[in-house]
């Protein structure tokens, strides 16, 4: 325990560089997989080939990924920002099939509907579609939230700075604390993220909360 | 005034939804078109407001070809009511019933004094405002769909089975409530069901078709059970089971109308005026 609080100050550290990697991973797949399910969504062939191309890009080991990308982009092995690409695939990787789903699971009849009123198509998908989509979207960004942030450890092993350090450290000095540290303020971290997400769903989607009152 | 010009709609595939309609609605009209599914009696519909484009032919309204009309401000200028599925399921329903006047650019306020309007015109009490349409009943579900039509005050107002989903007891309360409403504001009213009885009821002109859009019969429903033009068409009325063949049986002193397979239909008018609180449906010889 004195370790802990005598390196708060190195914890905070690599708490905040943690959070630096793992949030534009998340933001970044979400951003994506909405153009990108749509375009899987207009076409039978292409969903099945994206919804394949994910499941396989999941499947790679992350750490062969984080040695490999900067052979292929050009950054130094112990780049943040190669964690922080090779996670936005990750992310990519469960989120557009989560979106595919979350877009299909908007009835066509309010789409219909919608249409009948007279929104225009681009009013019809920021006003009606997306938000109805969002509960989907909100429980695959959920699954990335908490996948990125301990992912992110990962880059530990190659010296990249973040809480994965702690363990590393850890092992190598052999202080139990500091392993302990870091398992306990990574799981903080993403069950925080996760609780942020499901409040602001809350915030933004307030007819979910509604429970449903059937009246004669 | 809506017009069909020979009227051709055909699928990508081959499938022919409609081959050759031709139809003239007066404004302030009330037309059903009635027929079994594939009768394509919702795609006509939907050429009104341009949710389908026909292959070959015209649609006009007031003289001007809808395909040279932008489909956006066509669509929210006319009302269009569904089933209950068709209201937006994140919106509250005040903001479903201003969907349109949003749209179209209305105020905020000046829109939702209206709907206030509507909820009452529609029979919807004050405080389900606030509410989702999950948390109303089918009904009242079906209420606010009727009153989101009316929002824009469209001059014509385009009604897709809008009371299919709800129970027989409901159906015929909106049923009479869309009567009175008609009454009062003149609409030029579109109307797709199956259920022949609801497009005699609501109908001033009703045209039933057979799959492909051809048009067995149109007219009053007057006409069309005084004057079935063929077998199919009175066979969908019911003509040919009897049940729109009524004589009258005396029962207890009154006159009993019932139909050719013996099933009592009511009870002679003049009969029950004296006596309240009876319905017409109720008297059944014992």
């Amino acid at each position: 325990m004195n370790w802990v609080l005598e390196n708060l100050e190195v914890i905070g550290g690599y708490t905040g560089a943690h959070l630096l990697q793992a949030l534009p991973p998340i933001l970044v797949a979400f951003l994506l997989s909405l153009p990108l399910a749509k375009l899987a969504n207009a076409r039978g062939w292409l969903r099945t080939s994206v919804t394949t191309t994910s499941s396989l890009m999941y499947a790679i080991p992350s750490l062969p990924l984080f040695v490999l990308l900067p052979g292929l982009i050009g950054t130094s092995v112990r780049s943040p920002v190669n964690i922080s690409i090779a996670l936005s695939l990750y992310g990519l990787a469960l989120m557009v099939p989560t979106a595919s789903d979350a877009f299909r699971s908007v009835s066509r009849d309010v789409l219909g509907s919608a249409t009948a009123q007279g929104y225009a198509p681009a009013a019809r998908f920021l006003r009606v579609e997306l938000p109805l989509a969002g509960p989907v979207l909100l429980a695959g960004v959920r699954v990335v939230a908490v996948s990125t942030i301990s992912l992110v450890t990962v880059g530990g092993v190659l010296g990249v700075p973040s809480l994965g350090m702690l363990f590393v450290d850890g092992v190598r000095r052999g202080i139990v604390a500091e392993i302990a540290a870091g398992v306990v303020v990574t799981a903080a971290l993403a069950l925080l993220t996760d609780a942020l997400l499901v409040l602001l769903g809350r915030a933004v989607m307030p007819w979910t909360r509604q429970r449903e009152v059937r009246r004669a | 005034m809506i017009g069909f010009e020979n009227v051709r709609k055909e699928y990508p595939g081959g499938t022919l939804a409609v081959q050759d309609f031709n139809l003239e609605i007066a404004s302030h009209e009330s037309v059903v078109l009635v027929g079994s599914s594939g009768s394509g009696k919702t795609t006509l519909m939907r050429m009104i407001n341009r949710m389908v484009d026909p292959t070959s032919g015209r649609v006009h309204i007031d003289g001007d070809d809808v395909a040279s009309l932008d489909p956006v401000q066509l669509r929210r200028s006319i009302g269009y009511v569904m089933q209950a599925s068709g209201l937006l399921p994140h919106r509250t329903v005040l903001d479903n019933i201003t969907t349109v006047p949003v749209l179209r650019g209305t105020a905020k306020r000046e829109a939702r004094e209206r709907a206030h309007e509507l909820m009452e015109t529609v029979g919807l009490e004050a405080a389900l405002a606030g509410r989702y349409p999950s948390q109303l009943s089918g009904g009242q579900q079906q209420r606010v769909g009727v009153a989101r039509g009316l929002a824009a005050d469209p001059n014509i107002l385009l009604m897709d089975e809008p009371f299919g989903a709800v129970d027989p007891i409901v159906r015929h309360e909106l049923q009479r409530e869309l009567q009175r409403l008609q009454h009062e504001l003149r609409k030029t009213i579109v109307f797709v069901t199956h259920d022949i009885d609801e497009a005699f009821l609501l109908g001033d002109r009703v045209v039933i078709l057979k799959p492909g859009g051809i048009i067995a019969q149109v007219g009053t429903p007057q006409e069309i059970l005084a004057d079935p033009a063929d077998d199919f068409v009175a066979s969908f009325v019911g003509a040919d089971r009897g049940a729109r063949t009524l004589h009258i049986e005396r029962v207890d002193g009154r006159d009993v109308v019932v139909d050719a397979d013996g099933r009592p239909a009511g009870v002679l008018a003049a009969q029950t005026a004296g006596r309240a609180g009876d319905g017409p449906m109720g008297e059944r010889p014992s």
